[in-house]
């Protein structure tokens, strides 16, 4: 197994050319046509020549194009990634790993991250989005953790595009496919409708895992002459440069990328997992790297990397699904449920015995080496060798020109309100695929398997599971918040409130379920980056983020970043989304959004004196208008962090039955939401100011919709404990009105608006939609 | 009361199951792996829900071909009682221990929700004896191929003897689809000749704690292993 034991066939190429004629191809001399094809640039080309001191040949070439890309390389956001707060005293990993780790207490860590799959969801949906659920477990997983929840973030074009429904379907079943299958609940996400997608969709998906603090496994290979091991699945040639297509732009022809998509198998993913997580029990495994995107080349080149070692892979091991595959095609396959290992010398029959009874390959197929270098082999031949150094160190990080566009233009309810009944938009609110429950979606997706279950989509602002082990006598244990969230319309107008936004909302929801926010993961889903207004907006972003997570000492721990999301030369609205964790000490603690009879609804972070509200950029104007101008609503980190400390307290001392966030179509649409499961009525209270001559239609729709940020709804059966509380936080507070039996929303002098209604197009409007024209 | 718990590559509600009869029983049911030839004398076998061999081919179609089943079919033959759950329902019937099919889901789609059961009037049976008829229990189901059919024939058969143990009951507000899968006569549950093999779609083992929405299915495996011990 050695490199020196191997007998090389130094001068017969023409003997390789008779057993494997590909492989004598991709080992002959390459060229900058071929980078160019790959999609690196001339510079990149000529930088890999010097490093590597010869010109590559095509395996190795392919290795560093796969390397380069933005998918792996990070190289036009990297610069700014290194700005973000990723430090705390509660983070025990931060950005690097496989994913982020935080410690909560009995030596238990919550292990997550996000990470995108939009380019092949919107060529495959299907395959697609169910490997963009299965890569990211297995991101969780390879740190030793057992995933314990699953959410998403969804971005599809306009509803009425002839391919929205085709992408929906697809999307949702991939989704379903992969989590029902391996048995992990989806228990949340967000789902957005809007034009900016229709020619690349977004699918983002979360895992969040489970393991003891002291068993977290991590990725730099250890120790010289270490043996390397292949478990999981063969090696196909799907998904070939998977990550160089995810690092370009579409045009019209991107269908035929579809062989660039890797094909998952759950079943094969649930015995992978149980496997892994068997294996880490013992103390055999060094370290650990899944197979993702760029397959053998990223593992094997990020372990041996990050180990400050070299690697020497024999690929006439590799398992291998289909014969007389190149070394180009090895490394370079992104065939799934695969993962690389470094193992305690002399254990690999230990190991094996593992995957042999989960039915899993298992092969060793090299060694850590001191060369600081990647050396393959294949047929016998010297199919690479290059110093691994250039592959991660040099690889290009572009300071690429930004401009940050900020939209000043405060617009007022004048402007802006439509002549039309509050009924009416209220209807139309709920007639919209944005503001309709999601709930055709998330049928789909099993959100009780586990049976750890608290709330799942829909029942909360965000989803609790609670943690599994951590029951006592005196509790039912501990629980796990989470939440996706960001308003890429916010981002678009300004994307420094906008990132702030993101990240402020997302708190809100951990904060409405009971939960102190802990720390985030992000997917940062933007156009072109070669473009200084796009580029801006990666900035901007980036920097409102940084600043909104370090005031509510939410630290970044893990992340991915999609470029190049444009089709033609149009971008999607700028899309960082924010994954949110946080921790319940005590699940009974928890709370839905479903008010209950005879509560008190209170508005918390809004007073009695409102002026206007914010109806600029807004739902409202996009659905009344189809047009979204003006400036995003300000946020106030100081006041959100006084709320955000305010509903801690009111939930840690049973204050309040139930709570919402209000984000998307302000207020009544909020309250809308927490009456519909029980079919409760209220009247609501107005401000004072509404008695006023002053006070005229707009200004009432400014109060219904408008998005001013920082406030959350409470039902509360104890009104004065949480006016008083409100009060001595400092927090605005206005009195909404008492639920009661009648399933009307009495307001002003309008008509009773039957919350029956409302609530029917709220659940009809997404399957109508859906099932149309079939 | 001896309870024991089958593991097929890619079940995944056995743990589920395993809390919830200890939960009941204060002991941990053993574990099955699906190559076991050899069983120990048991009052209960449940064979959980899951993706056995990730439902390639037909849901449960490879397991019901598993050496354990030779094991689980003289368990039965000797009078032991069984509980197929969901993807245990399916294996039941691909192995002939159960009429009818499991087909997909009228929708096509995947659902995962609430539903309401009607427990039937049936031949004596540890699994629904303990109930009184017309007692509804509030379990989720989580499946893609859950839609009962069979000859009119054998619906009529298995109505007659008494063989339906459960059927799906509307949501009090709730006026569609309270079927989720567009089962014949809304049949959730069926029962064998001699009432101890009992397959059922709803998942009993997700509702046994107030937090997770409620404890029927609690109430379920209780009322069943206290018919068994009797």
């Amino acid at each position: 197994m050695k490199n020196k034991d191997l007998k090389l066939n130094k001068n017969i190429d023409s003997e390789l050319f008779k057993v494997n004629k590909n492989e004598y191809f991709v080992q002959q001399t390459s060229n900058l046509k071929a980078a160019l094809e790959m999609g690196l640039t001339k510079e990149e080309f000529e930088l890999i020549c010097n490093k590597i001191k010869k010109i590559p040949n095509k395996t190795e070439l392919g290795i560093f194009s796969a390397m380069f890309s933005e998918h792996c390389s990070y190289k036009s956001s990297k610069k700014w990634l290194k700005t973000m707060p990723t430090k705390g005293s509660h983070v025990i990993q931060g950005p690097g790993e496989n994913a982020g780790v935080i410690d909560i207490g009995d030596n238990l860590a919550v292990v997550f991250k996000i990470e995108s799959h939009n380019h092949p969801s919107f060529i495959e949906p299907y395959q697609g989005s169910a490997t963009g659920v299965g890569g990211i477990l297995r991101d969780v997983f390879t740190m030793g953790a057992r995933p314990i929840a699953l959410l998403n973030a969804l971005r599809f074009g306009s509803i009425d595009h002839p391919l929205t429904k085709h992408l929906v379907s697809g999307v949702v079943r991939g989704i379903g496919g992969y989590g029902n299958c391996i048995g992990i609940p989806t228990v949340g996400g967000e789902t957005e409708f809007n034009k900016s997608y229709d020619g690349n969709i977004l699918v983002n998906a979360m895992a969040v895992g489970l393991a003891k603090k002291d068993r977290i496994f991590y990725s730099a290979a250890t120790g010289s002459g270490n043996p390397v091991v292949y478990v999981g699945a063969k090696t196909g040639r799907d998904g070939i440069h998977g990550a160089t297509m995810a690092s370009a732009e579409f045009t019209e022809n991107s269908s035929e990328k579809r062989p660039t998509v890797q094909v998952g198998d759950p079943f094969t993913g649930k015995l992978l997992l149980e496997a892994c997580l068997e294996l880490m029990s013992t103390d055999i495994v060094l370290s650990i790297q899944d197979m993702g995107a760029a397959g053998l080349t990223s593992s094997s080149v990020e372990m041996a990397s990050k180990g400050g070692l070299g690697m020497f892979l024999n690929l006439d091991l590799v398992p291998t699904r289909e014969e007389k595959m190149t070394s180009y095609e090895i490394m370079l396959s992104e065939s799934q449920e695969r993962m690389l290992m470094v193992l305690k010398p002399g254990s690999e029959n230990q190991a094996k015995a593992i995957f042999q009874k989960w039915d899993l390959d298992f092969a060793t197929i090299g060694e850590v080496t001191n060369t600081g270098r990647l050396i393959l082999h294949k047929n016998s031949h010297v199919a690479c060798d290059i110093p691994i150094a250039p592959l991660v160190d040099d690889a290009p990080e572009y300071d690429r020109p930004y401009e940050i566009i900020r939209n000043k233009q405060i617009l007022t309810s004048k402007e802006i309100a439509v002549d039309k009944t509050i009924n009416e938009i209220l209807t139309n609110f709920f007639q919209n695929a944005n503001m309709a429950s999601k709930r055709w979606l998330w049928e789909q997706y099993d959100s009780s398997v586990m049976a750890d279950t608290v709330l799942s989509n829909g029942n909360g602002d965000a989803s609790v599971v609670r943690i599994h082990g951590t029951e006592s006598k005196n509790s039912l244990g501990k629980g796990i918040s989470m939440t996706t969230d960001c308003t890429p319309r916010y981002v678009k107008s300004d994307p420094i409130i906008g990132g702030m936004q993101a990240v402020c909302e997302a708190a809100r929801n951990i904060v409405s379920t009971g939960a102190k926010p802990s720390a985030i993961t992000n997917n940062l889903n933007f156009g072109n980056p070669e473009k200084p207004n796009i580029m801006g907006e990666i900035v901007g972003s980036i920097q409102g983020i940084s600043e909104a997570s370090i005031f509510l000492n939410t630290p970044i721990v893990s992340g991915n970043v999609s470029l190049y999301n444009e089709t033609n030369g149009v971008s999607i609205l700028p899309t960082p989304v924010i994954g949110m964790v946080g921790l319940l000490e005590e699940v009974e603690k928890c709370i839905g959004l479903n008010a209950e009879i005879d509560c008190t609804l209170i508005l918390l972070g809004q007073n009695e004196k409102i002026d206007d509200g914010w109806l600029g950029c807004s739902l409202y104007q996009e659905i009344t208008s189809q047009d979204v101008i003006g400036a995003p609503p300000p946020i106030n980190l100081e006041n959100e962090k006084k709320l955000i400390d305010l509903m801690l307290k009111l939930t840690d001392s049973n204050m309040i039955i139930s709570a919402h966030d209000l984000s998307d179509g302000g207020l009544l649409p909020a309250i809308c939401e927490m009456l519909f499961f029980n079919n409760l009525g209220i009247n609501i209270n107005l401000p004072i100011n509404s008695t006023s001559q002053n006070w005229s239609n707009h200004m009432l729709h400014g109060w219904c919709f408008g998005e001013d940020q920082g406030r959350i709804i409470v039902a509360t059966k104890n009104p004065e404990k949480v006016i008083l509380s409100a009060k001595s936080n400092l927090v605005d507070f206005f009195v909404l009105g008492d639920t009661n039996m009648t399933g009307n929303l009495n307001l002003y002098n309008l008509a009773p608006i039957s919350i029956n209604d409302i609530s029917h197009y709220n659940e009809e409007t997404l399957p109508l939609l859906m099932n149309e024209d079939k | 009361m001896r309870t024991a718990v089958t593991i097929f590559p890619g079940s995944n509600c056995d743990r589920d199951m395993i809390i919830a009869l200890k939960k009941i029983t204060g002991k941990t049911p053993i574990k099955l792996w699906h190559k076991e030839t050899e069983v120990p004398n048991l009052d209960l076998i449940v064979i959980p829900g899951g993706f056995s061999f990730g439902d390639y081919l037909r849901c449960g179609a490879l397991a019901a071909r598993s050496p354990i089943i030779k094991s689980i079919k003289n368990h039965i033959s000797r009078g032991g009682a069984v509980l197929g759950v969901c993807n245990g329902f399916q294996i039941l019937i691909e192995a002939k221990l159960l009429p009818g099919s499991l087909i997909k889901n009228q929708k096509l789609l995947f659902t995962c929700k609430e539903t309401l059961l009607e427990i039937q009037n049936t031949l004596e049976s540890p699994f629904c004896s303990g109930f009184k008829v017309g007692t509804t229990l509030e379990i989720p189901v989580a499946h893609n191929e859950g839609n009962f059919f069979a000859s009119k024939e054998v619906i009529e058969k298995l109505e007659g003897e008494g063989r339906i143990a459960f059927k799906y009951k509307q949501i009090k507000n709730n006026k569609n689809n309270y079927n989720p899968n567009g089962s014949l006569n809304d049949i959730a549950g069926i029962l064998s000749k001699n009432g101890r093999v009992l397959g059922m779609m709803p998942h009993p083992e997700r509702v046994i704690n107030k937090f997770q929405g409620g404890i029927d299915g609690l109430k379920f495996l209780s009322t069943s292993i206290e018919q068994l011990i009797d």
